[in-house]
């Protein structure tokens, strides 16, 4: 199932548009790709540990460390006062402490690091250390932040229309509320990092992280050295997700200032409980609104209240609330509408980017407002959706433009769900289930089929810059460098893919470097999906230089114009006359030509204003839809996800092998999100799920045996690399139709009377609760068969 | 113990002397050996990428070949057997560039795109490898089975699935008469026939070459692998400190998770007499050195209501390691064979220098990680009467996920049914209390009442006065009493429902209802 097909046919191994493989996949395997902890280790290499704040909030009245320096294999132990440059690893607002001193400020916050002959020893001896606490008022919980106005950013309010007024003179008016769990990344790599001291106060560290320059940043910080000391690579890492965007900083500064104390290198590996409790998570949301509507479902006038717990430190909570704002709207016009968006500081981890950074947790207001809508008018939701949708990319009109006043001028979410509900046999289905949870009193079934509109781009604008170095050497190999980093995702292929093409040469002649800032420098995040697009057209941009040189030598040796010159399957050509591209390049080389360039990219287009939230924040949209059943068992609120069919876009595809891989592991990502994932932070702030003993992701068991993806095949109306879209945040968010089936299957229990309370994740006890809810609100009825 | 072990590491012969007892595998193959193809994702044996595979020669000359998690096994363990990395399985071709060839599994596992960050994707090789050498056409629910240890976080684990589905075809595409073991698939033995008639003489000679008593012993013996019950017996009497040490899936975590230290461990895994699995003509009677790997087939033969939940236990890395006597004597409240094991009135017999002696198990278990066993002594076997045609029985388990996830509630139903009248019942639970524990009030409730939902429900009535169960991160109180009632309706529902009716989300009936 799900093989992907070629979009492209071409004959070069690696042709845009062809399903070939992740670069490392051998390696993956064969266990011959080494991630930093991999790295064969320098003499001398101390390794550490941190040692742990056990308060959510308190003052330290003491630390005493003399136990912890007398365990046995310690070498040093460091706190705030031992760094020479500034204690933050906070890039956006400075309020992330890389050691607390004074005061804590959430359990688990980093407290000291201790460096010691082995991680084992490290470990033993952080936990030595005696501490005073004098506990202060601590706030865990959303609600009590919004009591107490305690908040890491200013709210934010975002209008348009006479909200108020169309509220008030709908035919129908509906107020609920709803709550979206928090998410850890679960990135099968811990983080880590290798800090290697050199001269002149120079500092290597292999990081695992998504945003290399900004590690360097925090490190030359820490360290009160300007960036040209500071070296910061990547070759891979073993999954992110958004939580080695912000996050790998900590513990790269603390290990570069344990290597400038010590004079060795030294290895920050997080023990797996110890990740948990340092490092933040995606936002949990208590989400409210009161929507307006007519009595054929279109919604008039729409109010939400959106209030995220962001922990104790802004790090990336607003742009991540500021996403959510921009996508309460998912697909759906909102002529009338109002979003109030607060960011709640609460002494937990500084929650953090997750796939989606925001988006998924807007878009499910948009989807439980079509629901609500849908149940309470007795209409199939799939109805209310498509009525709801923006105006079709064929006949834009007055309602293509969005509540932050951006145009949709690509809306192909109609097409979508058409071809999919057809495809997939919404209707028939739809009856089928219907009829047969008439007469199945225990078990129930859902369906539902939800779209995804995802704006990319960085809404930071000036993020949205890339930069790529290739050489080209005397044998026609090719060494590629751009500021993208690969932690799974396939961007080194596909890149790669992209320089292929360009040179005309097999993708064996091309090989992907480690991302390092001292190659090509003052990079963004790979994050926001944009890698490809942004570092695609960078590295385009290089080997058309590249190209143009080669061109211009092969020119003159076929004694032709330039123009006439054709880069195809290994070999440079001109009409019947043709050379091997390596013998080009060699040839190029004795003619004094330089074989290598750098190329940049901007992406055009967008511009934002951060205040107001309005402007054009997206170059383009990424669209997809997912149908989805579930059966629920309502005596002990179990669930499986029975069938999934998804229709998705990724534009131009450059590589279908690898988009089917984002598209599919997103989905299931976003079902873990959505279904069993749960964090639990008991009543003093002490996250109590912190391994994979208690925090449980989806296993192989957990997906649908009928999985099938398709892709919607059309070209990007922008002109992105070779017409391709972003894929590797809108999947996730496919996974809201396994909520909203899940809310079919409850109120199924209900004989579809009533609209089901149901809160994220849908773990059994939630869904028991809501099937108890929902048949209480009824007479009381024996559910069993007699 | 030998302060020298002897084992194969990926075909080598490795000699170690004096390792510390509780040194893990991981640590031993990533820092002392510099293979880092096996990782480390969690250190407690729940992720997966830890995952190798071990091959050790039964009692009867048979190779016996599994995966076991390597962050909680302990690396004495490993005297007498074979242990295989994913490093094992390819061979590197010569050349420019040299390429690797890789073995079939890999290989299917690169043609369906199975990898993406392939942080974990060794520890998937390493399990469909243990599933390649023991099953030749694998279902796919025995492909979930065999994935059940193993986290991926990326792929959404359809490829997966899919690459555990094509490795057989690409092995049995393998030219040659005689393959090697490792790239020999299962119903090809006889293609491998030779060498692994080769590696069972090696894995012999390992382990009868030198017996252990022969060994140089150290000063400090710190790891005792008595070989007998006498010498168990007297070892345990000898040594009221030492730890004993079974399959390690939790004494693992008091090392990686709590960092004790453990300087004395008496390991059971030598001890042939603990390994044996009798019948009688009234009991199957399991011994406490015997894993749940090997148990299963006897337990879900004799009483098909545990399968579920044998095969939800924990996942086959752990269960090739666990053991069920290990499961019974840390008296955790969550283990899941204990509320099942009382409601089938089984019992277990206990010995030490001072003798033997039988206990039920329901009496075994005093309070919270707290049971019956005196310090010189240990369990021996675990005692199981064979069900009688009257008996239904039937456990269910309630997990926040489906597999390798601790019981939020585990309810075990064992009740007799004549002329229409429950004559008896046991009903145990896990995760209601402090200790695996029965539902006397409601069992009282439901002895000599007749078979009707009325019942049921008053039954149910009476669980409060039975439990008072705790609210924490797997689920509140108000759930556990809830669905633990609700097992009771399930139970009855099944027992009384008509064959095609779907009454839980296991049912075939289920699975055919989406087309």
């Amino acid at each position: 199932m799900n093989a992907p097909d070629t979009l492209h046919p071409e004959s070069l191994t690696g042709a845009i548009g062809r399903p070939i493989g992740h670069d490392s996949a051998a390696r993956h395997v064969s266990g011959a790709a080494p991630y930093a902890d991999d790295i064969v280790e320098l003499r001398g290499t101390l390794h550490a540990a941190f040692g742990l704040s056990q308060r959510s909030h308190a003052r330290i009245v003491s630390m005493d460390l003399s136990k912890v320096r007398a365990a046995p294999g310690v070498v040093a132990v460091i706190g705030a006062a031992d760094i020479p440059g500034k204690n933050n690893f906070g890039a956006v607002m400075h309020d992330d402490p890389i050691f607390s001193d004074i005061e804590v400020q959430h359990f688990g916050q980093a407290l000291f690091l201790v460096a010691a002959s082995s991680h084992a020893a490290a470990r033993r001896a952080a936990r030595l250390a005696d501490i005073v606490y004098e506990d202060l008022p601590a706030i865990i919980e959303i609600e009590d932040a919004l009591a107490k106005q305690s908040y890491v950013l200013p709210s934010v309010t975002l209008e348009r229309g006479d909200w108020r007024a169309a509220l008030e003179a709908a035919p129908h008016r509906l107020k609920g509320a709803l709550r979206s769990g928090a998410q850890e990344q679960f990135y099968l790599e811990g983080q880590i990092a290798y800090a290697i001291p050199g001269e002149d106060q120079e500092m290597l560290v292999h990081s695992s992280t998504q945003h290399p320059t900004e590690v360097q940043h925090m490190v030359a910080e820490a360290l009160g050295v300007s960036l040209h000391r500071v070296t910061v690579s990547c070759r891979r890492m073993g999954g992110a997700f958004g939580g080695k965007e912000s996050q790998p900083a900590l513990f790269a500064a603390a290990a570069a200032v344990m290597a400038r104390h010590t004079g060795r290198p030294v290895k920050l590996r997080a023990d797996r409980d110890d990740d948990f409790l340092l490092t933040g998570k995606r936002h949990d949301f208590l989400m409210e609104y009161e929507v307006g509507f007519d009595a054929k479902g279109h919604i008039l006038g729409l109010d939400v209240m959106l209030a995220s717990r962001c922990g104790y430190s802004a790090d990336l909570s607003g742009p991540v609330n500021d996403r959510s704002v921009m996508h309460i709207d998912n697909c759906y016009f909102l002529e009338n509408v109002r979003v109030v968006s607060h960011r709640c500081r609460t002494h937990t981890q500084s929650a953090t980017a997750f796939r989606g950074f925001g988006g998924p947790q807007g878009m499910m207001v948009a989807e439980q407002v079509i629901d609500e809508i849908a149940r309470h008018l007795k209409i199939d939701p799939l109805e209310i959706r498509k009525r709801n949708f923006y105006d079709s990319q064929q006949t834009p009109g007055a309602r293509s433009v969005t509540h932050y006043d951006m145009p949709v001028e690509d809306f192909i979410a109609d097409g979508i769900v058409e071809k999919l509900a057809h495809d997939a046999a919404y209707t028939a289905r739809r009856e089928e289930i219907t009829r047969w949870n008439s007469a199945s009193p225990i078990v129930k079934r859902g369906l539902a089929l939800t779209p995804v509109k995802f704006g990319i781009s960085f809404t930071a604008t000036h993020l949205n810059q890339a930069g790529a170095l290739v050489h080209v050497y005397t044998d026609g190999s090719v060494l590629l460098n751009h500021g993208g980093t690969e932690m799974g995702q396939g961007l080194f292929v596909k890149v790669a893919q992209v320089v292929a093409q360009t040179l005309g040469i097999d993708i064996d002649h091309i090989k992907p470097n480690a991302t390092d800032t001292s190659k090509v420098p003052n990079t963004s995040a790979t994050a926001a999906s944009s890698g490809s697009d942004i570092n695609g057209k960078a590295a385009q941009a290089a080997a058309l230089e590249i190209r143009a040189r080669l061109a211009g030598i092969a020119a003159r040796h076929f004694a032709v114009d330039a123009t006439e010159i054709q880069f195809a399957n290994n070999r440079v050509s001109a009409g019947a006359q043709s050379l091997p591209f390596d013998e080009l390049v060699m040839k190029a080389y004795m003619a004094r030509e330089q074989l290598w360039a750098d190329g940049f990219y901007r992406t055009p287009k967008i511009s934002y204003d951060p205040r107001t939230l309005k402007g054009r924040p997206f170059y383009y949209f990424s669209y997809g839809a997912a149908l989805t059943e579930v059966a629920i068992d309502t005596l002990t609120g179990e669930s499986k996800l029975l069938r999934v069919d998804i229709l998705h876009d990724a534009g131009r595809s450059l590589n279908p092998a690898i988009d089917l891989g984002q598209i599919e592991g997103g989905f299931i990502q976003g079902a873990g999100w959505l279904t069993s994932e749960q964090l639990h932070w008991d009543k003093e702030g002490r996250l109590r799920t912190h391994s994979p003993s208690t925090y449980k992701i989806p296993t192989a068991y957990d997906i649908p045996k009928h999985f099938a993806v398709k892709f919607w095949k059309d070209d990007n109306r922008e002109e992105t690399i070779y017409r391709s879209k972003a894929v590797g945040e809108p999947p996730l968010m496919l996974a809201l139709s396994v909520f909203h089936a899940i809310r079919d299957a409850i109120a199924a229990a209900g004989d579809y009377r009533h609209s089901p309370r149901l809160d994220a994740p849908a773990t059994p006890e939630e869904i028991l609760r809501s099937v108890d809810e929902i048949q209480a609100r009824d007479h009381s009825r024996s559910r069993l068969p007699s | 113990m030998p302060t020298c072990i002897r084992f194969l590491l990926n075909g080598e012969k490795v000699e170690l002397t004096g390792p510390q007892p509780t040194r893990t595998v991981l640590e031993y193959l990533r820092i002392d050996c510099g293979l880092t193809g096996t990782k480390e994702g969690c250190a407690e044996g729940d992720c997966g990428a830890c995952t190798v595979v071990i091959a050790e020669a039964s009692v009867e000359g048979k190779l016996n070949c599994h995966a076991v998690n390597a962050c909680i096994q302990f690396l004495p363990t490993l005297d007498g057997k074979a242990l295989y990395t994913v490093e094992s399985l390819e061979t590197k071709s010569a050349g420019k560039d040299a390429t690797i060839v890789l073995h079939p599994v890999q290989e299917a596992m690169v043609e369906q795109h199975a990898s993406q960050c392939g942080f974990c994707t060794p520890g998937f090789v390493m399990s469909l490898f243990a599933l390649y050498k023991t099953n030749s056409s694998p279902t796919r629910a025995q492909i979930e089975d065999a994935l059940s240890g193993n986290l991926c976080r990326c792929t959404g684990y359809r490829p997966i699935i899919d690459a555990a589905s094509r490795m057989n075809a690409l092995g049995h595409a393998l030219s040659g008469e005689t393959l090697d073991w490792i790239d020999a698939p299962a119903a090809r033995s006889q293609a491998a026939s030779t060498s692994e008639a080769n590696l069972v003489k090696q894995l012999c000679a390992l382990r009868n070459g030198a017996p252990h008593d022969a060994l140089p012993q150290s000063p400090s013996k710190t790891f005792h692998a008595p070989r007998s019950i006498e010498e168990l017996a007297t070892l345990r009497a000898a040594k009221p400190a030492a730890r004993l040490l079974a399959g390690g899936t939790d004494m693992g975590l008091w090392i990686t998770k709590q960092l004790k230290q453990i300087p004395e461990v008496i390991y059971l895994g030598e001890v042939d007499a603990l390994q044996r699995i009798a019948h009688s003509p009234s009991h199957l009677e399991i011994g406490a050195g015997v894993t749940i790997s090997q148990a299963m087939p006897f337990l879900t033969q004799q009483y098909p209501g545990i399968t579920e939940v044998l095969r939800r236990f924990a996942s086959p890395p752990i269960r090739n390691a666990a053991t069920l006597g290990g499961n019974i004597a840390n008296g955790s409240p969550i283990g899941d064979s204990m509320p099942c094991l009382i409601a089938l009135g089984a019992s277990i017999g206990l010995r030490s220098v001072r003798g033997a002696r039988n206990m039920a198990l329901e009496d075994f278990f005093i309070a919270y990680q707290k049971t019956a066993l005196e310090a010189d002594e240990f369990v021996e076997t675990i005692r199981i009467p064979h069900l009688v045609p009257q008996q239904r029985f039937r456990a269910y388990k309630i997990s926040k996920r489906y597999d390798q996830d601790i019981s939020i509630v585990l309810a075990a139903i064992n009740v007799t049914i004549e002329a229409n009248r429950l004559s008896d019942c046991r009903i145990a639970f896990g995760g209601m209390a402090a200790t695996p524990k029965r539902a006397k009030a409601c069992e009282a409730a439901l002895r000599g009442k007749v078979w009707h939902l009325d019942t049921i429900e008053a039954a149910i009535a009476k669980l409060p006065d039975d439990f008072s169960p705790l609210s924490d991160l797997r689920g509140s109180a108000a759930y556990r009493l809830r669905v633990a009632g609700n097992l009771l309706k399930r139970f009855f529902a099944e027992e009384s429902a008509r064959p095609d009716a779907t009454v839980s989300l296991r049912l075939e009936t289920l699975e055919t209802a989406a087309p």
